[in-house]
């Protein structure tokens, strides 16, 4: 075959690909469902003392760096943030907040907490369970990424993926919300591999491992999380951070799922099939 | 202008969604039998962690430069009762503690009792339910030799702690502070009744004169003002029947997390 028919046969097509196995789907929603509720009853635990510290101690004496309360203005009250030395007026969401028709002090308002009301031993018993949920299918899914060969296919970048030209050229197209089509479409693009990466293999661990150092009983069975991070309340902080990265995360997350084809996303993580148009030679296709 | 149109949609459908299912969470929330699902991931948490502390590790000790300046108090600060104001003007010179239920021998031990029987000092760190934690330093008499000198009754399995203190205001008795733990933390090394705290007699904010310390689970479990000590073969008879103040306001009794 020549380069003229070559170019006179190619015609765009729209095929489906079969891109998430049932394994990936299954686990990505259950981890959906455990998160969701392990964020809103973790605020709801965070409540329970809105201050966050750093080391093997703190508690109200002692020096907090993040702070989230609500302060008397008046015949009113108003929230109020801190971060180290910077205080931030957020009454109306953080520190002081509306139930019932009324500005109540809470640290995460109502409507983000599970329950809604002030409930600590009901946010406990949510967390756990949805925690060891959360666990039970992380394993799940790290064993099926390795035997079946996920990771090194679908979420490891190629080296082609990692030189600096490959990386420039895909942050000034994700910057211009254009996304890769065609036959590139068939794998992720690294800057999204790369960020699964970080999820999978530091973000979530991190949250296991650092609420794991805040059980007294898990400390005396492995002491050395304490040495890792700093102590009992640091982990706290640690847990608290990495759990708004992973908000942050997933915010980033829907937002390019909408603007990169919500439907044929969603439907490639629901039914698994995932659509792209491919410029396809007759000749080669059988 | 399409997109526009279904993202709107796509995030009104999903508010709709997400209020319904906040209502539906509240219900839920106090729905028994999902509680009774939830709940099971408290025998899950237990069972794993004793398997890992099969070999009985200690809690982590620290050192004097750990101290928290400020240990802070929590729970009842000051009973309010006639029988402990009396108590606390005799310098507890009058306080006794009874140990008795399933025991061979059922003993009142005085303050000057324990304070002779042999001690053990820790720097511990002190875990709140809540989040926060605070460092101290507890002398006291480990639990597991004063379980010895009364001798535990064939079938004994939990110690229940009776406290002075009155945390919740009731007719029937049901505000008093007790708890219990199992033979496993009663005999760890680190369980003790501790009268002392950062080198001085326990304060009275901090449970004077006697406290329970159990490292290895969270502050709730740490009884103050003891006055009893009752070992029985199960808590089903007790105010909630649930083995403690807190859990029978919803709280795990295996604190260890």
């Amino acid at each position: 075959m020549t380069s003229v028919t070559d170019h006179e046969t190619a015609q765009p097509r729209k095929i489906l690909f079969y891109r998430h196995s049932i394994a990936v789907r299954l686990t990505h929603w259950l981890n959906v469902l455990c998160l969701s509720f392990l964020l809103m009853s973790g605020l709801q635990i965070f409540n329970a003392h809105p201050d966050l510290y750093w080391g093997q101690y703190g508690a109200d004496a002692d020096h907090s760096f993040i702070s989230i309360g609500a302060v008397s203005d008046g015949d009113t009250i108003k929230g109020i943030t801190r971060v180290g030395s910077i205080s931030i007026p957020t009454t109306g969401v953080l520190g002081a907040s509306t139930v019932e028709g009324e500005l109540t002090p809470r640290a995460f308002p109502s409507w983000i907490t599970i329950p809604g009301y002030q409930d600590l031993a009901s946010g406990r018993r949510w967390h756990f369970f949805f925690a060891w949920f959360f666990v039970i299918n992380g394993f799940v899914y790290l064993l099926y990424g390795l035997i079946a060969g996920h990771f090194r296919r679908d979420i490891v970048p190629t080296k082609d993926q990692l030189t600096p030209q490959h990386l420039a050229h895909e942050i000034g197209e994700h910057a211009r919300l254009r996304f890769p089509k065609g036959e590139e479409a068939r794998r992720y693009n690294s800057l999204q591999k790369l960020t699964y990466m970080a999820v999978i293999f530091i973000l979530l661990p991190l949250m296991v491992l650092t609420g794991l150092t805040m059980s007294p009983g898990f400390d005396s069975i492995f002491p050395w999380l304490l040495n890792v991070f700093g102590g009992r309340q640091s982990a706290r902080t640690i847990h608290f951070i990495t759990a708004s990265l992973l908000v942050a995360f997933v915010i980033v997350h829907l937002v390019m799922v909408l603007v990169s084809g919500v439907w044929n996303n969603l439907r490639s993580m629901i039914t698994g099939y995932y659509g792209l148009t491919v410029e396809t030679d007759k000749e080669t296709v059988k | 202008m399409k997109f526009e149109l279904s993202r709107r949609r796509f995030l009104i459908g999903s508010s709709v969604a997400a209020t319904g299912l906040l209502t539906g969470c509240d219900a839920l929330v106090e729905n028994a039998s999902v509680n009774d699902i939830l709940q099971k991931a408290e025998a899950l948490t237990m069972g794993s962690q004793r398997l890992l502390q099969a070999h009985e590790p200690l809690a982590r000790e620290f050192t004097e430069a750990d101290l928290s300046p400020i240990f802070k108090a929590n729970g009842t600060q000051m009973p309010d009762s006639e029988e402990y104001a009396r108590l606390m003007e005799g310098n507890f010179a009058d306080w006794r503690l009874v140990v008795n239920g399933m025991v061979r021998t059922p003993l009142s031990l005085s303050l000057a009792d324990l304070k002779a029987m042999p001690s053990r000092t820790q720097i511990t760190r002190h875990d709140c339910v809540e989040g926060w934690s605070a460092i101290g330093k507890w002398t006291g008499v480990p639990l597991g030799l004063v379980l010895q000198k009364a001798g535990l009754a064939p079938g004994a399995r939990y110690a229940v702690f009776y406290c002075a203190d009155e945390y919740e205001k009731s007719l029937d008795g049901s505000g008093q502070y007790y708890e219990s733990v199992d033979l496993i933390d009663a005999f760890h090394p680190q369980t003790i009744l501790s009268y002392s705290m950062n080198g001085k007699d326990l304060e009275v904010a901090h449970g004077a004169p006697l406290r329970l310390r159990v490292e290895r689970q969270l502050g709730y479990k740490h009884a103050k003002y003891l006055m009893r000590i009752e070992l029985v073969d199960n808590f089903r008879g007790l105010w909630g029947g649930k083995g403690g103040f807190w859990e029978d306001r919803g709280y795990e009794w295996y604190a260890g997390i």
